[in-house]
């Protein structure tokens, strides 16, 4: 069995893609599948902190890529969900630790492991980790905010997943395309001040597979090491159950895309 | 006054400037997108043999690459400028007067 390779990138830093990471790849534990998280981002690695398993890093991706270690003793096992594993970014700062052929081999150990899901968590910008992250995969999963500099990296990222992974180069059908609107505020659309869903999805010509409402529960989230998801009380973490459950093929309506209506109450005292 | 005006001032919708700005350059980039990647450094040259018969400046160059099945089309257009200066010499290729 092969597993389902998903990149998650935006070309832009900063927009949500390792929050992203670790919800989506929680997410797809909570529906049962066997899945795998790996950090890309060598040099910087920070999804141990957002998984909450920072001190329990032994070995990490490089290790594994040159022999220093096996798949198993890497993958750190999350504390709440049997099937979900953490693969931690080296430290070094060798940019050239990681390969093509090494970063294939540890994708090829991990279906053999019997993952169902690899989640592959890009760093920013376009350079050879990037590239890397998205090479082998499957689908991706394009994180933009609802601001100029971040829609216009997607569109270059969007360029480079049709033609620059491995699914476009030996014509195995293109990789498939999810876009995944973060940090949106309603409110502020409303007044016109942020640019809304459909001018996004129009300007980039693809449908959004999510949208996450900007929320404090997320920064609360990361303080504490447990991704947003797991917060199921809280806005963004249900719009990331949604993502993950149309990632899988369910049909969901978009929540929390419009301004709350105020109640009576609010309406005469404000607030 | 001032204060009459802070109460009065509306936030200002800048979600439309944002929106046509991106449409603009997103456009731009995809025409230019797979193209070799010595095109900006090609455009530079042009505009200096150009400007050694008529006054253009960079952005009156517009350089369009496209692919077809099979075979891939350069397109480069040229704005030259209204009045006198623009008569001392003919550009070739696709250009027209704006």
């Amino acid at each position: 069995m092969t597993a389902e390779i998903i990149v998650v990138t935006s070309g832009k830093g900063g927009v949500g893609k390792t929050t992203t990471s670790a919800s989506l790849a929680t997410g797809l534990a909570m529906a049962g599948k066997k899945t795998a998280v790996i950090d890309f981002d060598v040099g910087l690695r920070n999804l141990d902190l957002i998984m909450g398993c920072e001190r329990r890093v032994v070995y990490d991706f490089v290790n594994v890529v040159h022999g220093e270690a096996t798949l198993k003793q890497s993958l750190i096992k999350d504390k709440r969900y049997d099937n979900l594993y953490v693969l931690a970014a080296s430290q070094t700062r060798d940019k050239d630790a990681l390969t093509q052929e090494g970063v294939e081999k540890v994708l090829d150990g991990l279906s053999e492991e019997g993952f169902e899901y690899v989640i592959c968590d890009s760093p920013a910008g376009i350079e050879k980790g990037a590239h890397l992250a998205m090479y082998f995969a499957d689908h991706a999963v394009v994180v933009v905010n609802p601001e100029v500099s971040s829609v216009r990296d997607s569109d270059r990222i969007l360029g480079l997943l049709a033609s620059k992974t491995r699914r476009a180069e030996k014509g195995e059908g293109p990789v498939t395309q999810h876009l995944l609107l973060t940090r949106y505020n309603p409110a502020r659309v409303a007044i016109g001040e942020m640019l809304s869903v459909k001018d996004v999805e129009e300007i980039l010509g693809i449908a959004v597979v999510g949208v996450i409402p900007e929320s404090e529960n997320v920064l609360t989230a990361s303080n504490n090491g447990i991704p947003v998801i797991v917060d199921a009380a809280s806005q963004a973490g249900q719009a990331y159950s949604d993502t993950v459950a149309r990632i899988l093929g369910e049909e969901r309506p978009l929540r929390f895309v419009d301004v709350p209506k105020k109640g009576f109450l609010q309406r005469v005292f404000g607030g | 006054m001032g204060i009459l005006d802070f109460l009065k001032r509306k936030p200002e919708a800048t979600a439309s400037v944002a929106r046509e700005r991106l449409r603009i350059i997103v456009a731009q980039e995809r025409s230019t997108r797979g193209a070799p990647d010595y095109l900006p450094m090609m455009r530079n040259e042009l505009l200096e043999v150009i400007k050694k018969y008529v006054h253009v400046d960079l952005e009156a160059i517009n350089i369009n690459f496209e692919r077809d099945s099979g075979h891939e089309i350069l397109e480069l257009s040229v704005t030259l400028p209204e009045g006198k200066q623009a008569a001392r010499g003919e550009a070739k290729g696709e250009a027209k007067t704006g």
